[in-house]
């Protein structure tokens, strides 16, 4: 078995004592990639720290000018100017997460626990090409096919579940926004976008769980889904949560499908189905850049500074839970 | 044993990768993406690469005027950016563009910057080279009213309330009093406007706020100041938000309004659809703008609130933006040949044809290329 060998390659102590002069080269070199990773943090953090700087550091009347030109007068200090962004942001990926969370563990559970072997390769497979595909094509589908062919749907959610306010129609039109190029549409295709992430590693979880705690479980009289929730589902728990966090934070960075879908604003509203309510921090940099000046430049900087923040604060809470799981 | 010895080799041998991809991004640093490649200094030929940037509005025009160029002068490579008026300024203040379109005229700040760009203490200038009538388009089609014959007519204080949200019917009194012939859908407008920086935006609210001020109330800028309907980026997403639902409205460069409907604009008694014959009679109506600051602009003061017989008031004007002076004579060269072309007879021409703009008239020409000749070549 290659899995096999590829264990002995790294499981270097063991080893006799003729090799000690690859090994210590190959130790250094790993050691050395793992100094790499911090190091390019590291770099990041600082970059954008300086860059940044002038937006906290510099003069404040530049700063203001250099907002009020982005957003049209609408907002004029730092804070004001990314306080909707980072609401955006984090409404859209929570949709997204939500959206793709439930579906993800169903399809890792048909995967390791129901289909048969040839179907379940067949999705292992599906699962990892939907992974491949870059995300300037999901934009441009989102955009250009599920923007015009989804209104029905909304409509619809709108005529039925319109008295919950988060999918209520525009108070001044009485309608919802058509075409859809909302925050709905949007977390759908970043549901669509982070499912592949979420179900690889849930289905990995899951067919690692004891298969001697499940066949007892099912000794125990037990039926299928008892099982799955006596024996699998416990213990894959921290593996589902820290696969929903990787999904999570692909959603909080995605730009380039907000980019394409969504009509952007600056609100804090809660309304899923109009347009020009919200945008994300991704998308706001990637579509101010081309028309900004240095003090421009460092504001998004700012903002992005911003995102890893939230970002790095999404990743600690996604630890602590699972290291409680796993105690 | 012999697996033994293949580990071994495998590890130095993803160790020496490992060292070479890393030695491989730090060379990446030194490494020099390098200028532009322009080097003949013949005065006849013009060969090499130049690079322009800004408006998307006049893309269409100067992929025709690249086109007729080469045709002059085969051995230039040309290359236009439409990355937007305020990018291709800023890219050509920092010396990265040779030129740059723009659908405003330069600020007097821009002026001013442009000193460290120009040769010899020189400042930019700007000229206009592209006059295209703006097109309201709708999309209507399950109503049957999408047809280039069919226009839905609409003064200009209808259209300031529709894009400000305060009418939000296609079958509204005031829509209908002016559309005595048509029936009108009972549908939801949605007014899609530009959600980037553009220059389009800002023509287009000059119209609003010149020939509606009572409806008009907002100060016409680059940014779109209304919260009703929805945004999209750049002309061709403005266009295909509008082509993707039913009820729509917008307004983009009317080269590129395709199959949609277009309003009838309504100046003193009559509703006028656009049209490139239309748009320049508004255009020579217009002053000229004195309050430009600067040596060689010509910079005209668009009346968008005429009610000249026949005039399409809804008007872009786009600019180029160019130095009298440069580093390399080349580059002067070039840009100077260049101009002279965009703005001949011939040019404007090839413009019409391809993008569907306004010849700008003799008398313009004339103010036009008397700026273009100070281009200093030596």
């Amino acid at each position: 078995m290659s899995s096999n060998t590829a264990k002995t390659a790294s499981g270097a102590p063991r080893r006799g004592h003729g090799d000690h002069g690859a090994d210590k080269v190959f130790r250094y070199v790993a050691t050395g990639a793992g100094v790499l990773i911090l190091a390019v943090l590291a770099a990041v953090a600082v970059f954008l720290l300086i860059e940044a700087s002038p937006v906290f550091t510099g003069d404040h009347a530049k700063v203001q000018e250099t907002i009020e030109s982005f957003t049209g007068d609408k907002a004029h200090s730092f804070w004001q100017y990314v306080a909707p962004l980072i609401f955006g942001t984090v409404l859209v990926s929570a949709l997204a997460l939500i959206v793709a969370f439930f579906i993800a563990i169903g399809i890792a559970l048909f995967i390791s626990q129901y289909a048969p072997k040839k179907l379940a390769t067949a999705l292992n497979y599906v699962i990892d090409l939907l992974a491949a595909i870059p995300s300037v094509i999901y934009g441009l589908w989102g955009g250009l096919v599920l923007v015009p062919h989804i209104y029905g749907f909304w409509n619809w959610v709108n005529k039925y579940l319109g008295w919950i306010p988060i999918f209520g129609s525009d108070p001044a039109t009485g309608a919802i926004s058509n075409p859809p190029r909302t925050i709905a549409t949007v977390s759908l295709v970043l549901a669509v976008m982070i499912l592949p992430i979420i179900t690889s590693m849930s289905r990995d979880v899951f067919v690692r769980a004891p298969r001697l705690q499940q066949e007892a479980a099912l000794a125990l009289g037990a039926t299928k889904w008892e099982m799955i929730k006596l024996a699998v589902l416990p213990f894959g728990r921290s593996g589902v949560v820290s696969a929903s966090m990787l999904g999570l934070g692909r959603a909080l960075g995605e730009t380039m499908a907000v980019l394409m879908i969504l009509s952007p604003g600056r609100t804090f509203s809660w309304h899923l189905l109009l347009a020009a309510q919200h945008q994300t921090i991704a998308a706001n940099i990637a579509a101010q850049f081309a028309e900004s000046n240095n003090m421009g430049v460092s504001v998004l900087i700012a903002s992005g500074l911003v995102l890893f923040v939230i970002t790095f604060v999404v990743n600690f809470i996604a630890r602590k839970l699972t290291d409680k799981e796993v105690q | 044993m012999h697996k033994n010895v293949f580990m071994r080799v495998a590890a130095v041998a993803s160790s020496i990768v490992m060292l070479a991809s890393v030695a491989a991004c730090g060379d990446n640093a030194g490494t020099d993406t390098g200028g532009s490649a322009a080097s003949s200094s013949s005065s006849v030929n013009i060969s090499g690469e130049f690079a322009g940037a800004g408006a998307s509005s006049q893309k269409s025009a100067v992929d025709a005027w690249i086109a007729g160029f080469q045709q002059k002068y085969p051995d230039a490579q040309i290359a236009y950016d439409p990355s937007g008026s305020g990018a291709g300024v800023n890219s050509f203040l920092q010396g990265n563009a040779l030129w740059a379109g723009s659908d405003a005229s330069l600020s007097d700040d821009q002026v001013s910057q442009s000193s460290s760009r120009c040769a010899n203490n020189t400042t930019a200038f700007d000229i206009p080279v592209y006059i295209s009538p703006i097109a309201i388009v709708y999309n209507l089609s399950d109503a049957g009213l999408n047809g280039s014959d069919k226009h839905v007519q609409l003064s200009a204080d209808t259209v300031a309330k529709i894009f400000d949200g305060k009418i939000t019917k296609w079958n509204d009194d005031a829509i209908k009093a002016e559309n005595p012939d048509i029936t009108l859908p009972d549908l939801a407008i949605t007014p899609v406007y530009r959600s980037d920086k553009s220059g389009t935006t800002k023509n287009f609210q000059n119209y609003l706020s010149q020939a509606a001020p009572d409806s008009w109330t907002y100060k016409p800028g680059e940014n779109w100041p209304g919260s009703a309907g929805q945004g999209a980026s750049g002309t061709s997403g403005v266009i295909s938000t509008v082509k993707q639902a039913q009820g729509t409205i917008g307004y983009a460069d009317a080269s590129q309004a395709g199959d949609l409907g277009t309003v009838a604009v309504k100046v003193g008694d009559k509703y006028v659809p656009y049209s490139a014959e239309a748009a320049a009679k508004v255009v020579d109506a217009s002053p000229e703008d004195s309050s430009a600051k600067g040596d060689n602009r010509v910079v005209i003061k668009i009346d968008h609130a005429t009610t000249a017989d026949g005039a399409y008031p809804v008007v872009l004007v786009s600019y180029d933006v160019a130095c009298p002076a440069y580093e390399k004579s080349s580059d002067a060269q070039f840009v100077k040949e260049w101009l002279t072309y965009v703005v001949s007879e011939d040019g404007q021409k090839t413009a019409a044809d391809n993008a569907g703009s306004a010849p700008m008239s003799d008398t313009l020409r004339q103010k036009v290329l008397a700026s273009i000749n100070n281009i200093k070549t030596e």
